[in-house]
């Protein structure tokens, strides 16, 4: 406070204007060093207090709160961390039962196409032909027919062009037959997807197909195939009364 | 002539430099400033008055920088050192508005 002397107390040297104008050159440069490294502490206190000075200058107390929030903080991120992590882990597997329950209920609509006759299958079997020449046939026989080879193993079948699924229904008088409604006229020529073998010896048995057939005037030929396509589509029914239970 | 030239030459080199301030300088870069600054107004005023010293005014800034250092240095090995800080910006502050009227009254005579 008493350092106030700097303007008042050189009236001494103030007096004589000369010397004090004159300024020699060693003092008018440390002048000019001493006011430069005032501008630049200036500028760079200015420049530091814009960011730092806020914590610099605060209090123990208010740092300790500080460092306090920071933390709390810190620890409620981490924790919403590992609630995503978990989330995400959750999101990622189901995702990957899903694509697994897909494909699976792909294979089993497609096994599900083949058994009902809404998709075209293909497999080794039998071209069955199934001659008539006196129309002696009747319902009961076409229904053997084709009871006697689901017997012996067959997965799917088309009669006449006409494909044979769980519901198809066998009608009319012998000589104009009926598959689900579709006139059918002789030779029948009959395809059979299953074993080959099994197939053929079913329908050759003692009192079996060939034999029923062969005694109402009729024949058999029977090839097997090693690459047969059964290409008669069914519409797919609808059901009106039966729902699907979903536990499963 | 000369301090006018040597603030605008700091504050550009201030400006291009940009550097920051070492940590343990940090709590007496804003008092020296606050010193010095009340040096530079006090040799105004002085040079108003026609009574300018360069001898005068080194000294005295230096002194003033020095000694509101120190002063803050002291307040911190104490435990005191935001209030001794707070202390010497406001007598500083007080000096600077005191040469800063002197200065008012001779540049308007108001």
């Amino acid at each position: 406070m008493s350092t106030d002397p700097p303007p008042v107390d050189p009236p001494p040297a103030g007096e004589d204007a000369p010397p004090a104008r004159r300024r020699d050159l060693p003092a008018a440069l440390l002048i000019g060093v001493l006011t430069l490294l005032l501008g630049f502490a200036f500028t760079v206190q200015v420049r530091n207090s814009d960011d730092e000075q806020a914590l610099a200058g605060a209090r123990e107390e208010d740092l300790v709160r500080i460092v306090d929030e920071v933390s709390s903080r810190g620890v409620r991120l981490r924790e919403q961390i590992a609630d995503q992590r978990s989330a995400l882990r959750q999101l990622t597997s189901s995702d990957s039962e899903t694509a697994s329950a897909l494909e699976e209920a792909g294979t089993r609509a497609a096994a599900l196409g083949v058994l009902n006759g809404t998709a075209p299958a293909v497999g080794p079997g039998l071209r069955m032909t199934v001659r008539d020449p006196d129309d002696e046939l009747r319902v009961t026989d076409l229904i053997d027919v084709i009871q006697e080879l689901r017997g012996a193993g067959a997965e799917t079948m088309q009669f006449d062009g006409v494909r044979v699924g769980l519901s198809t229904a066998v009608t009319g008088a012998p000589g104009s037959l009926l598959i689900d409604g579709r006139p059918i006229t002789a030779p029948y020529e009959v395809l059979v997807l299953g074993s080959p073998q099994d197939l053929e010896t079913a329908l050759n048995i003692p009192g079996g197909v060939v034999q029923h057939v062969g005694s109402r005037g009729g024949s058999v030929t029977i090839e097997q195939v090693t690459e047969l396509l059964v290409d008669a589509l069914r519409p797919l029914p609808e059901a009106q009364y039966a729902a699907p239970d979903d536990e499963d | 002539m000369i301090p006018i030239l040597g603030l605008v030459a700091g504050v550009l080199l201030g400006l291009l430099l940009d550097p920051t301030v070492p940590l343990g300088l940090q709590p007496y870069l804003p008092i020296a400033v606050v010193a010095a600054l009340d040096a530079v107004f006090g040799g105004f005023r002085a040079r108003l008055d026609g009574i300018f010293d360069a001898k005068v005014f080194v000294i005295s800034f230096v002194s003033n920088v020095v000694v509101a250092a120190l002063i803050v240095f002291l307040g911190d090995q104490l435990g005191v050192g935001a209030q001794l800080s707070t202390a010497v910006v406001v007598v500083l502050g007080i000096r600077i508005f005191g040469n800063a009227a002197a200065i008012r009254r001779h540049i308007f005579r108001a």
